[in-house]
């Protein structure tokens, strides 16, 4: 069964997208290797460095996604884009639009902007966004090729407590949702997947396990399981009981 | 300005809650009063509070100094992951009008003085810029005569060429001047506050500017307002009853990051250590063990910010605080003026205990597991 991830203009078998600013360099490699990962993403800030650049220890066939960590408005996330462009050929850049240096949460108003501007000069825009319908509705209408809400504020590994607004978007976007930040475990990730994720994005849950190697190979087979789940349509839920042999049988 | 102090003419009033709300907490607390479930309740917890905060640097909780070391780490390894960010500082002056008494810079204090011209700066850069590091943090001693904003901006610019992210360490400024630095190319400042106890600052800071001390307390907060990108923070620990300087310290970065929540915070962690100046100050209320609990207690109230270890500290202290605690190391360090370029002009502020090189300490942390990370900052 062919089941491809689609954003934009390319096309993805894996489902797990790693991020990369939490790790020692030298585990990078073999975490996508585990991973199975197709698609890394990085900060431009951490590729504006001379001395070990993470684009020297990711393999030539894995997509690079530039972020705009750092940008603090539209503006500087398209600044920041732009040199991320150059640098390393990238069309795809993961907005990141972030005025709050505590929690990170994101500002979806900069970003619905922020989108804007960079389908206009040509990118491929794939905004992080706190799940809210309406401002995925906007970020769609300005040219977002998905949309990346978070599972839970970044780095906290508190899993999918944004679960039900997820699923909003899940159902009225018809664009690839994303499920970028928070998730802590392999079965959130799955849980994510199984209710219509078309992606998982995770780092500090890998970064910093005991064994970096394991925990992305877990992460990756906890994607595809939930994903075959979702596709084979899972056995609905209910408050009632149904019983597989029912007392009533016997009426006539 | 919140009490009676005299400001000099040249200094700018800002309307500012932030000194009451600090001095308000931490006069107010008695570290006495926390007792061992205080701590053992603060541990564990997902957020701590004022209170936990408290609790984490009183007396009682020493003994819990594994715990407290374990709870640290996941913080900063949740927010920081593996990365240790590296920098140097560069003192391109120790002209000083301050009269600080713990302070080798002091203006009493008979050592040689130097101010380094650009051609010198620029040497200096160049010397600093073959390590492989592409941070830098210029510093100055506190005196706008001798160091003034212009030539701290063609400094900044000079920096810019061969540098990625340029920090200052300089006498506090108007916003407008921050604002003026900020546009030519430099995003961080750090003032040390020194201590937060009043009658004990008037006592170590007898004249000059720098014995205003609500003009001192509400330089991050005029930075901020001059569009500054980041600010740092510090008290120098052993000035003053250490726990309420590490207490007001953290609410001076909480309440800021409430008021200026984009703004990026940084702490330091200074002890007092022998200089010229120094000798009738005893400082041993803070050894090792209460650094490394006040620095894990910051990381845990303060997760996100960056805290710098300082090279007064030894090696091994340093390159295990940073896997703990501590998220950002200076390397190669010279304290006095002119010694990167091999000729020494001026003396230094403070006697270091860590000497090595950049590329020693690159290797030692990559041996441990950590990234050692050049630059993490693009401007825009």
């Amino acid at each position: 069964m062919e089941d491809k991830l689609k954003i934009g203009k390319y096309e993805f078998n894996s489902r797990f997208i790693l991020g990369s600013g939490k790790f020692n360099l030298e585990l990078v490699k073999s975490a996508i290797e585990n991973a199975g990962a197709e698609i890394i993403t990085m900060a431009l800030r951490r590729i504006n460095t001379d001395t070990d650049n993470i684009l020297n220890f990711i393999p030539k066939n894995i997509k690079i996604l530039p972020n705009t960590s750092g940008a603090r408005n539209s503006d500087e996330a398209l600044r920041i884009a732009k040199i991320a462009r150059e640098l390393s050929g990238a069309d795809m850049i993961k907005i990141e639009v972030i005025k709050d240096s505590k929690y990170l949460l994101p500002d979806n108003y900069e970003t619905t902007l922020a989108v804007e501007k960079l389908a206009n000069e040509g990118f491929i825009p794939m905004p992080y966004m706190y799940p809210d319908l309406n401002a995925a509705r906007d970020m769609k209408n300005a040219g977002a090729a998905c949309i990346m809400p978070l599972g839970a504020p970044i780095g906290t590994n508190k899993g999918l407590i944004t679960k039900e607004f997820i699923k909003i978007l899940i159902e009225e976007i018809d664009l690839p949702i994303i499920v970028d930040a928070g998730i802590g475990k392999p079965s959130q990730a799955a849980e994510a997947m199984e209710m219509g994720a078309s992606a998982v994005m995770a780092n500090t849950a890998i970064a910093t396990a005991q064994n970096i190697q394991v925990m992305s190979k877990a992460f990756k087979l906890a994607i595809e399981a939930g994903r075959f789940a979702y596709l084979a349509k899972c056995g609905k839920e209910s408050n009632l009981a149904q019983a597989s042999s029912p007392l009533t049988g016997f009426l006539r | 300005m919140t009490n009676n102090e005299k400001y000099f003419p040249d200094m700018e009033i800002i309307n500012s809650d932030i000194e009451n709300k600090i001095l308000n907490i931490t006069n107010n607390t008695n570290f006495e009063k926390y007792n061992e479930y205080d701590v053992i309740n603060a541990l564990d917890k997902n957020d701590c509070s004022i209170e936990d905060f408290c609790a984490l640097i009183s007396p009682v909780a020493k003994k819990f100094i594994e715990q407290i070391a374990q709870k640290a780490k996941k913080e900063r390894e949740r927010f920081f992951g593996k990365n240790v960010y590296f920098f140097t500082p560069l003192y391109i002056s120790n002209y000083c009008e301050n009269h600080c008494i713990y302070c080798g810079f002091n203006c009493k204090n008979n050592i040689k003085r130097a101010k380094l011209n650009f051609s010198e700066i620029e040497k200096e850069l160049i010397a600093i810029k073959k390590t492989g590091l592409e941070e830098i943090l210029i510093l100055t001693g506190e005196s706008r005569k001798m160091s003034d904003v212009d030539y701290i901006k063609k400094a900044v610019e000079l920096s810019k060429k061969y540098f990625k992210n340029v920090g200052l360490e300089i006498y506090p400024l108007n916003s407008s001047e921050y604002k003026y630095l900020h546009e030519n190319g430099a995003d961080y400042i750090t003032v040390f506050q020194e201590t937060y106890d009043k009658e004990i600052y008037k006592k170590n800071h007898l004249k000059g500017h720098k014995s205003i001390y609500s003009y001192r307390l509400n330089t991050q907060e005029r930075a901020l307002l001059g569009n500054m990108r980041g600010v740092g923070f510090g008290a120098l620990l052993g000035l003053s009853d250490y726990k309420k300087d590490t207490l007001a310290t953290a609410l001076h970065i909480h309440f800021l990051q409430k008021k200026y929540p984009k703004g990026e915070f940084a702490i330091s962690v200074p002890r007092l250590r022998p200089t010229v100046a120094d000798l009738n100050i005893n400082p041993s209320d803070v050894g090792e063990l209460e650094l490394l609990q006040i620095m894990c207690a910051y990381r845990i109230f303060l997760p996100y910010v960056n805290m710098t270890i300082s090279t007064r500290e030894r090696k091994d202290f340093r390159d295990n605080a940073v896997k703990i605690a501590a998220t950002k190391i200076s390397a190669g360090v010279s304290t006095g003026i002119g010694e990167h370029s091999n000729k020494k002009e001026g003396d230094s502020q403070f006697e270091i205990a860590d000497s090595r090189s950049v590329e020693e300490i690159y290797k030692e942390l990559k041996s441990q597991g950590m990234q050692p990370v050049m630059n993490d900052y693009v401007r825009v």
